[in-house]
């Protein structure tokens, strides 16, 4: 029992990384409609410039974190104003194929500059170190993974409600048009959702370095991100975060249990069991198409 | 200036005599190829037939079904696996062991085809990458197939004739590939390939005006994946060594980009796109070689990036590639010899 309550706790540290990548992932998905295989390396650029602001210019870690982060802003930014905005013809394909390009550009870039070796990023918290709560034993690193990831939350919950630009966000994914003829200038919104995104993905990014940092290393939680936001539905948030947990929880049980090679599949089993249930995910709201 | 005016003008093989022309000059050149060029250029003419023949397949699949694929690298490893392993372990002959391995991903093609009768876009996305890396995880960990070692292709003896060289296995790629090209081109002209065509064009519409969502869509996947399996497992032979880290979600993706790239929806596009990124892909690998260029790069390099000089560029091309053309020709290289074709016939207007 103790065990199987140990790996519940490790699959939801886990999960809250990715429940911070399928943030950013909907968000973006409700902004521009594209599934934004670009999500992992907007979060792995500004971590490397973290990476670099500490040994290179010898700024403090903190100074570099929030560095890292406004860095994210502005490239999320970027991209949509520089790139996904110009896309002549905006399918679904077309706009999978921008987001890939963008990707495979970013991590040529990184992996050019930095090398494939593995790296440690120096942070206030060791990695190494846990807390003991009854008889489980917390890595310190998961357990602020897992209050950061919450704070997130709150904060983006807070956001959506209340403030003015939360609420202009809202309205430009439910209807571009009205938003638009509301006086929402729905382009500029889109641009900061991509730079929120990339923000929030880029804390999950920082939060990872430590443990793992290599230019690969958004891959697998980008991955992971796409499949829980797929099993919440692609366009709620609570259920992006909802479906994280349960790929994150899900993988970690099945590795200590069944088998521990393939730990790592098992997410995309679930999706499609998931999906071949509720074609659409778990939450989202179904919306009949008109011929 | 491409007008159809009946059937019989549309299904065609050749539109003019002009056409057929230049079809026998192309099979003669491919003929002489061979003879024509040093050992290496016939090694990359092999990789591009190979490339030739997955960008066709998924060109079905994506281009005319419009049903997105991130996983064919999934369908590429059970080919080049089956292939190997049924004339290792079963003592097939290679053709039987071939096309057997083309109908065993044809079967996982129909499998996936399944769950994506209901799901589309993003979802679509998600469970092909998935099935893809999936693949890969399994094969890596089932032990008579080499497990993470990978595997060696055995000899190839076609009717008592070993073909060991790049020179003689390269009629038989090329002459596949032709084959497979033909087919593909041919199917489209067909019910078969209408009925992708409206299922990519209005699916809902399709459906109501008689045409099977559940056999044309596993069709397609199951045409698609057959393709692919049979290309991997020329892919091994070519190879000589498969293991399967060479399979990864960015082989996938190079697929995908060679189709795009071509120009979705077309025959000739995908062909173009092949030729053209299979040779810079390779040619990519060893860009510190090239004059000029090279040294250009290799200065940029130490100034701004790293001292050990240039790895993973090639993703940086491609990424570009990719945007670039989503950006200004969405049908890349198709399109770009329509408009060229369009402005030079109307010249000087």
């Amino acid at each position: 029992m103790i065990d199987f309550i140990q790996m519940v706790i490790s699959g939801i540290a886990v999960g809250s990384s990715y429940a911070l990548m399928a943030l950013g992932m909907v968000l973006i998905y409700k902004a521009s409609e594209v599934p934004n295989f670009v999500q992992g390396e907007m979060a792995l650029l500004p971590v490397f410039i973290a990476y670099m602001m500490i040994y290179s210019y010898g700024y403090s870690v903190f100074i570099a974190f929030f560095g890292a982060l406004f860095f994210a802003m502005i490239l999320g930014c970027f991209l949509e104003f520089a790139v996904v905005r110009r896309a002549k013809n905006p399918n679904i394909l077309g706009l999978i194929i921008v987001t890939i390009g963008l990707e495979m550009i970013l991590l040529g870039l990184v992996s050019w500059k930095f090398g494939a070796d593995q790296r440690i990023m120096p942070f206030p918290i060791s990695s190494y170190s846990s807390v003991m709560i009854g008889d489980l034993y917390i890595s310190t690193m998961d357990l602020v993974t897992l209050f950061v990831a919450l704070a997130i939350m709150i904060v983006l919950f807070l956001f959506f409600r209340f403030s003015k630009f939360g609420v202009a966000m809202k309205a430009t994914q439910q209807n571009p048009t009205a938003a638009r003829l509301m006086g929402i200038r729905t382009n500029r919104v889109k641009m900061v959702t991509w730079g929120i995104s990339a923000t929030v993905g880029t804390v999950s990014g920082l939060l990872l370095a430590p443990v793992i940092m290599e230019p690969y290393m958004m891959w697998n939680p980008m991955l992971k991100g796409f499949a829980g936001a797929v099993v919440g539905g692609m366009t709620s948030l609570p259920g992006a975060v909802f479906g994280a947990y349960i790929v994150g929880v899900v993988e970690h049980l099945f590795g200590g249990y069944v088998s521990m090679d393939f730990k790592a599949v098992v997410a995309f089993a679930v999706i499609v069991i998931v999906l071949c249930v509720k074609p659409s995910g778990l939450f989202a709201r179904h919306y009949v198409k008109k011929v | 200036m491409d007008m159809k005016r009946d059937y019989y003008e549309d299904v065609k093989h050749f539109s003019s005599g002009v056409m057929l022309f230049w079809f026998a000059a192309l099979m003669i050149f491919l003929l002489l190829y061979p003879f024509l060029f040093k050992n290496y250029y016939v090694y990359v003419a092999n990789y591009i037939a190979i490339n030739i023949i997955v960008v066709v397949g998924l060109n079905l699949l994506v281009g005319y079904t419009g049903q997105i694929s991130l996983g064919h690298a999934g369908f590429f490893a059970i080919g080049a696996y089956g292939t190997i392993s049924l004339m290792t372990l079963a003592n097939f002959p290679f053709f039987p062991a071939l096309i057997c391995a083309g109908l065993i991903a044809a079967c996982f093609g129909f499998l996936l085809g399944l769950p994506a009768l209901r799901l589309e876009g993003p979802y679509l996305a998600i469970a092909t990458l998935g099935f893809g890396l999936t693949i890969t995880t399994i094969i890596g960990r089932i032990d008579i197939l080499g497990g993470r070692q990978g595997l060696h292709a055995p000899d190839l003896i076609i009717m008592g004739h070993h073909l060991n060289t790049d020179r003689q296995f390269y009629y038989l790629v090329m002459a596949i590939a032709v084959l497979l090209v033909f087919f593909a081109r041919n199917i489209t002209k067909t019910k078969v390939g209408r009925a992708f065509v409206a299922i990519r064009d209005a699916h809902i519409a399709a459906e109501t005006m008689g045409v099977n969502l559940v056999l044309y869509k596993t069709m397609a996947f199951a045409l698609s994946a057959f393709y692919a399996g049979v290309a991997g497992g020329l892919f091994a032979f070519v190879l000589r060594f498969i293991e399967p880290e060479l399979f990864g979600f960015f082989l996938s993706v190079f697929f995908l980009t060679m189709a795009v790239a071509g120009g979705l929806g077309t025959i000739a596009g995908p062909i173009a796109g092949a030729i053209l990124l299979s040779f810079l892909d390779l040619e990519l690998r060893n860009i510190l070689n090239i004059p000029y260029v090279g040294e250009w790069l290799k200065a940029l390099s130490t100034s701004y990036f790293s001292l050990t000089g240039v790895s993973n560029i090639q993703f940086i091309v491609f990424g570009a590639i990719l945007i670039a053309i989503m950006l200004f020709e969405p049908l890349g290289l198709y399109g770009l010899w329509i408009r060229m074709k369009k402005y030079w016939m109307t010249w000087p207007f």
